[in-house]
């Protein structure tokens, strides 16, 4: 097992008290797996995305363990973290437009940052991965401003891999393109997996159809726990949440693609994580729910690979 | 392209408690705040309090602070506390005109170029970057010396007519954002004119940052006119703390060791416009989330 | 490249077009008989100094003249460098009075703006974000750039020359010297200049510290630096990026502050009584001599129009954006 996630509990302190942003995630995640992970905003998504690599002066870790190749990582202790990041763990942001410093060369930037974290650069192993994603070399030697947006993510890509990390975590890196770019993105990051450049990946996003495109198996969250967790296939196919159910039900049929089309809101909104009704958090909008969701459900394998947590899967 | 709905709107009302609940527990804005007000009562009571006159030539001239005068009195044995409060009043006066002023064309010269853009912008932006130029202090003491400044409100209002350019500026960058937004699209759509979209859907979203802005043009305006005052070119009729500063350094006060009549002037314009800073950051923190505790 | 300063050009030559254009026209503002009004508010006793301003102005408001004629006239006098007679020090030309005060104000101006922002900027980098520096940088900063230059100036002069007695408090140098390239001269003129300059070196200091903290807060919030130290990056190459980056506004602020900064120079010359321009212009406005005063207005809106320009070279320079969108707008 590359990656190792049992009973994670992150806060967000606000105002009016604790949010529970993750609220007891526990899953796994294998060598050369990538994980799509789907949900709506809010869910703690990026909360998980952010927890694995650098939390926020506002986020806390409250419980858990997190165990990458066998090391647990220090999530809670910036510093310590620091030795893993970028070459153990690293992130494509969602801001990957205005990720680069606007006032250095990139070549000049990417020389500085591996000097800081004592690796030296190799240009060229850098322009062969330039090549891959279809990067032209003078690139290097531009500033950030003269890119255009596709090139901007494109870089940032392979900056974030070039110390062949273990785990990569892109979160939302396709909600701001176009629907063709979002392929050729997806398609980079199947290469990079495929090229050993990262072990396995999590695929933070909140489209569906782009996840299973990728992804071996995709993990839908709701209100900071795991709903379902399954080979991509059987989760968009048979899912046994009610939650992804529904979300798969608003799916125009699978592998037909309605240009535009948006999913239809499921009657309600999620619970507060402020101070969280006990019991299963999707009950209040739940079609099948029943006396025993007053409970909260266990996280049980259905089939081997599938997790459901539901009474009534 | 299937998505799940994201982001739910926040709603004005709630926007507005937070901030007040933000506001009042900020300790930079509520300093700020307790400085200037009290500053301002002082101000606004104090000439009841005293019965002096506060050019009088009075019997005790050269008096260091005691019971009888407060902050003592100048070489020609007038009251420096009576000349203190007076010079308060105008002081707020001269910020209130001045900032006032400046902050009204600024809005009309920032809106109009923002939200307009096109041909209006280019020379709107031309007129307010010539104008951000030009020292306003040496433009000032043309006017004045040729026009003679009476009264504080004339000074007020041109320290006001010289001082917009870079609040037209700050103005026009926050209305071009915002131009583009959706509201503004709807209203735009539903056939709302100009100005009304302009007062209704673009104003009311930087109010905040209005606001700001007024209080930096305030603060502005006072340092100007005290400058403005010590050179000699002050309202003639009135009293001012740059006008009290201008005449303890024309009668050598220094020389003479009469700080009473040097310090209090200067200690209440800087606690003033140091206050309305301070203030000032408090606020931005109550707005900008960003900026809250690090 | 040359489309920015092409702009530039325009826009400072506009400025100074309209400078010229308010000094024209402000005297004909005046209510009656300008020319009769001026000369009786001037109390000046030389008889030709009287005939003097009443040749000059009667010449500037010329009845016989059509306003045009008036107009180019001004300007022809303007660019030959003729700005009129001093009448408070009849008959020297207002040039070589004013050429005779600009090296004291510069002597001033230039080292305390230049030192106080790099100082600032340091100052204001190094306390953004560490809690204890903060605390005290920022409300020492904000004092500072509250304060009425002038008053600054009293209290350096009442406290370090008048009670300790360190410093001379007026003057630009001794009255007892004559000018001259000795060592003694040199280090007198020094010790006349230490005051006001650290007055205005302090107040300005206060407000580079405080734009700076700002800024660097803002960029370490930014998109770049949050990357940077998700990738492990090591704070102080964060911290790094951050100042250059940061620097950037604060050039655009120097050119903002010149008028501000001008106009501290000038009356914290007046509290010690330096023979700069400030001096000059109380001088000129305390004898109603009002060709010296236009002419000084004349002077120090040129100075900061040639001082904004330096600025926008010095931005390019260092700036790569306004570089490389210069290049892809020629392309």
């Amino acid at each position: 097992m590359s990656l190792h996630v049992s009973e994670l509990e992150v806060h967000y302190r606000t105002l009016r008290g604790d949010v529970r942003a993750l609220d007891g995630m526990s899953f796994e995640l294998g060598d050369g797996e990538i994980l799509g992970l789907v949900g709506e905003s809010g869910c703690g998504k990026s909360t998980l995305g952010k927890a694995l690599i650098r939390m926020d002066g506002r986020m806390r870790h409250v419980g858990g363990r997190v165990v990458l190749d066998g090391r647990e990582l220090p999530i809670a202790d910036d510093r310590a973290m620091n030795d893993f990041r970028f070459k153990e763990v690293s992130l494509i942001p969602q801001y990957a437009m205005s990720a680069l410093n606007p006032t250095r060369k990139i070549r000049k930037m990417v020389g500085e940052l591996l000097r800081s974290r004592g690796a030296a650069l190799d240009v060229a192993e850098l322009e062969r991965r330039m090549d891959q994603v279809g990067l032209p070399r003078e690139v290097l030697d531009r500033y950030p401003i003269e890119l255009s947006g596709g090139m901007k993510q494109r870089m940032v890509m392979v900056i974030s891999t070039l110390l062949d990390p273990s785990l990569l975590i892109a979160d939302e890196v396709t909600s701001a393109l176009d629907v063709s770019t979002q392929k050729a993105v997806a398609r980079a990051l199947l290469g990079f997996r495929d090229s050993g450049y990262v072990k396995s990946m999590i695929f933070v996003t909140h489209d569906i159809a782009l996840t299973h495109h990728i992804a071996d198996t995709i993990m839908v969250m709701y209100a900071g726990r795991l709903a379902e967790k399954a080979p991509a296939d059987v989760l968009v196919k048979a899912p046994r949440h009610p939650y992804t159910r529904l979300l798969i039900d608003a799916l125009p049929e699978v592998g037909v693609r309605y240009a535009e089309r948006r999913l239809e809101g499921i009657a309600g909104s999620p619970p507060s994580l402020l101070d969280p009704p006990p019991g299963c958090r999707f009950r209040d909008r739940c079609p099948l729910a029943g006396d025993e969701c007053a409970e909260q459900p266990p996280v049980a394998e259905v089939a081997p690979g599938h997790y459901v947590a539901c009474w009534k899967a | 392209m299937t998505t799940i709905q994201e982001t739910v709107p926040r709603e004005r009302e709630g926007v507005r408690r937070e901030a007040l609940h933000f506001a009042v527990r900020n300790g930079k804005l509520m300093a700020g705040l307790v400085i200037v007000l009290a500053l301002l009562l002082l101000g606004l009571l104090g000439p009841l309090l005293v019965d002096a006159t506060p050019n009088e030539y009075g019997p005790r001239p050269m008096s260091p602070p005691t019971g009888e005068h407060w902050l003592g009195t100048t070489t020609f044995g007038q009251d420096i506390f009576a000349q203190f409060v007076y010079g308060l009043r105008s002081t707020f006066a001269v910020g209130v005109i001045g900032g006032g002023i400046a902050a009204v064309i600024g809005m009309a010269v920032g809106f109009a170029a923002g939200y307009l853009g096109g041909f209006v912008d280019e020379v709107l932006n031309m007129l307010t970057n010539v104008i951000l130029v030009i020292p306003t202090l040496a433009v000032l003491l043309i006017v004045n010396a040729y026009l003679g400044i009476r009264s504080v409100a004339v000074q007020g209002l041109f320290i006001g007519l010289t001082q917009w350019p870079w609040a037209a500026r700050a103005i026009r960058a926050q209305t071009f954002s915002l131009r583009t937004r959706e509201f503004v699209d709807l209203a735009r759509m539903s056939g709302s004119g100009t100005w009304r979209i302009i007062a209704r859907e673009i104003a009311p979203n930087m109010s905040s940052y209005l606001f700001m802005t007024f209080i930096l043009l305030f603060g502005g305006s006072v340092l100007i006119a005290s400058s403005l005052d010590f050179i000699g070119l002050g309202p003639t009729e009135g009293v001012s703390l740059g006008l009290m500063l201008q005449n303890a350094n024309q009668w050598s006060a220094l020389q003479l060791g009469m700080w009473w009549w040097f310090v209090p002037p200067g200690a209440a314009i800087t606690a003033i416009v140091g206050a309305l800073y301070v203030a000032n950051v408090g606020l931005d923190e109550v707005f900008n989330p960003k900026l809250r505790e690090t | 490249m040359r489309r920015y300063f092409g702009r530039k050009l325009l826009i400072y030559g506009l400025t100074f077009f309209v400078a010229v254009t308010i000094n024209w026209m402000i005297p004909r503002f005046m209510p009656g008989d300008p020319v009769a009004s001026m000369v009786a508010r001037a109390n000046v006793t030389k008889p030709e100094a009287v005939e003097a301003m009443r040749a000059y102005y009667t010449s500037l408001f010329g009845l016989d003249q059509p306003l045009l004629a008036q107009y180019a006239n001004f300007w022809g006098a303007l660019l030959r460098g003729d700005f009129g007679t001093s009448i408070w020090l009849f008959p020297t030309p207002v040039s070589q009075v004013i050429g005779g005060a600009v090296p004291y104000t510069l002597a001033l101006i230039v080292p305390s703006v230049l030192l106080s922002w790099v100082v600032g900027n340091r100052f204001g980098a190094y306390a953004a974000r560490r809690k204890l520096l903060d605390n005290t940088v920022l409300p020492v900063g904000y004092v500072l750039t509250a304060m009425p230059y002038m008053w600054l100036a009293v209290l350096l002069a009442w406290s370090l020359g008048v009670i300790a007695g360190i410093f001379p408090v007026a003057g630009g140098y001794s009255f007892s010297m004559r000018p001259n390239l000795s060592w003694a001269f040199l280090l007198d003129l020094l010790h006349h200049w230490t005051l006001p300059f650290l007055s205005l070196f302090l107040v300005a200091l206060g407000g580079w510290a405080i734009g700076m903290r700002n800024m660097i807060i803002y960029e370490l919030e930014s998109d770049y630096s949050t990357y940077l130290s998700a990738l492990g990056a090591p704070a102080r190459l964060v911290r790094r990026y951050a100042f250059r980056n940061a620097v950037l506004p604060q050039i655009t602020g120097l050119a903002l502050q010149l008028g501000v900064l001008v106009a501290g120079a000038l009356v914290t010359e007046i509290v010690f009584a330096y023979p700069g321009l400030g001096s000059l212009i109380l001088k000129a406005i305390q004898n109603k001599d009002f060709f010296l005063l236009q002419g000084t207005f004349l002077f120090i809106v040129l100075g900061v129009l040639i001082a904004n320009f330096i600025i926008d070279i010095v931005y390019v320079v260092v700036d790569p954006r306004t570089r490389a969108g210069m290049a892809g707008a020629q392309a």
